[in-house]
């Protein structure tokens, strides 16, 4: 077993895990944290999305020991005061999902995009979800709830 | 996957030193290839030992005729650096076109480069740019690193812990990707180097990455796309599977150098 320690969604947690655990099955089974989904488990799909120190990583393809000392957010860690994150908000109000398997993915690769992207169209924003795949929408929602968040977000 | 210890090192000595500790243990650095190679049960490691975060091996350094980076490096940070952009637009262009960009927040450039996959796309830039891999025992030109299909020069346990490439005068990649993989299908970079020009073809060899000199002798003459008509490699030499026939890749070949060329006139 290794011992890990890192901050989820602003709290400390501290485990041992095995080796092998993956990121997505910690956060999934140890820590009920189930709005990370795991779609392909290959990845090739983005369901499984987190920010590791900010940044967008697929949490199927990391082990839960590499993660150790960093800053994790999850889905559920995005909103702030009962109050939806305005990417939240920008998919529901676009009708950027169906069923809704792919979003918690979705979002967490839109929030970094947003934090971390210059001079975003529609272009880029699908170039940067190249890592994401949905299959209901098509992605036209999804891109307009992109770039309206964006907008809000940067006022 | 097959169970197996965690060891994270803090530095290169002890990570040699991990190794050391078990007959069958690889080195982890973003395991943006070996974690899916261990799913797919396709490699049972006894040990991992983690230099992903070894601070000494993450880094871009830019100096006057070449650009340093560290092994343990991701992608992003190479595709994001400016100064090395501007020393080697072709590198940070190469290094932003990987995988996708969670992928890319993590995979890293030694990592890449120790596996030698034959549609990996760094292979190409080390060969193209005649880059120098430091190990933590020696030096090893890039010409004589890649030996084969998942096969380099490297030792058992020997630690990559930098790359330099020198400045080239111009360079360029270009690479038709898998849609579904974002693996290189042909991937082909060009580059007028202090030693000549020189092309490395990724993605499309059945013994990983080559270099096409047919190609490299044409464009000392007339530095063109015009100049690479009709020059292929042969179809013989090249990987066949339900991704592409050798003759697509072969012609795939051709017109990406043509691409990557064009992009420089």
């Amino acid at each position: 077993m290794t011992k890990v320690s890192m901050r989820i969604n602003g709290e400390q947690v501290n485990a041992d895990v095995d080796g092998a655990q993956l990121l997505a099955y910690f956060l999934r089974d140890k820590l009920n944290l189930t709005g990370t989904h795991i779609g392909c488990d290959t990845s090739q799909c983005g369901a499984c999305v987190v920010h590791l120190n900010g940044r967008a990583v697929k949490s199927c393809t990391m082990l839960a020991a590499q993660a150790d000392g960093a800053d994790i957010t999850t889905i559920e860690g995005i909103q702030k005061n009962g109050e939806l994150h305005p990417v939240q908000r920008a998919f529901q109000q676009h009708h950027a999902l169906q069923c809704g398997f792919c979003t918690p993915g979705m979002i967490m690769a839109a929030v970094d995009i947003i934090e971390n992207t210059n001079d975003l169209d529609e272009h880029s924003v699908r170039e940067q979800l190249e890592g994401n795949i949905c299959r209901c929408t098509g992605y036209q929602n999804i891109i307009a709830a992109i770039l309206s968040a964006a907008k809000e977000m940067r006022g | 996957m097959y169970p197996f210890t965690y060891h994270r090192a803090s530095s290169i000595e002890q990570a040699q030193a991990l190794l050391d500790v078990s007959d069958d243990s690889k080195l982890l650095a973003g395991g943006q290839t070996l974690i899916p190679t261990l799913k797919q049960h396709l490699a049972s490691p006894g040990a991992l030992v983690d230099i992903g975060k070894i601070e000494a091996l993450r880094f871009v350094r830019v100096e006057k005729a070449s650009v340093v980076v560290g092994a343990a490096t991701p992608h992003a940070q190479v595709a994001g650096d400016g100064k090395l952009a501007q020393k080697i637009p072709a590198l940070a262009h190469l290094a932003g076109k990987i995988g996708d960009p969670h992928v890319r927040n993590v995979g890293t450039l030694g990592g890449s480069i120790a596996n030698n996959d034959p549609a990996a796309d760094y292979p190409a830039a080390c060969l193209a740019l005649g880059a120098t891999i430091q190990t933590d025992k020696r030096n090893i030109s890039a010409d004589d690193f890649f030996t084969g299909l998942f096969e380099t020069a490297l030792e058992e346990h020997e630690i990559i812990t930098e790359i330099s490439f020198p400045v080239p005068k111009l360079a360029a990649y270009e690479k038709f990707p898998n849609p579904a993989s974002r693996y290189a299908l042909a991937g082909v970079f060009v580059a007028q180097t202090e030693a000549g020009v020189r092309v490395a073809v990724t993605g499309a060899g059945v013994n990983g990455v080559f270099r096409m000199t047919e190609m490299e002798s044409a464009l000392a003459n007339n530095w063109s796309a015009d100049a690479l008509e009709g020059i292929s490699p042969s179809a013989d030499s090249l990987l066949s599977d339900l991704h592409g026939a050798a003759d697509y890749r072969a012609h795939l070949v051709n017109v990406m150098a043509k691409r990557a060329v064009a992009q420089t006139c």
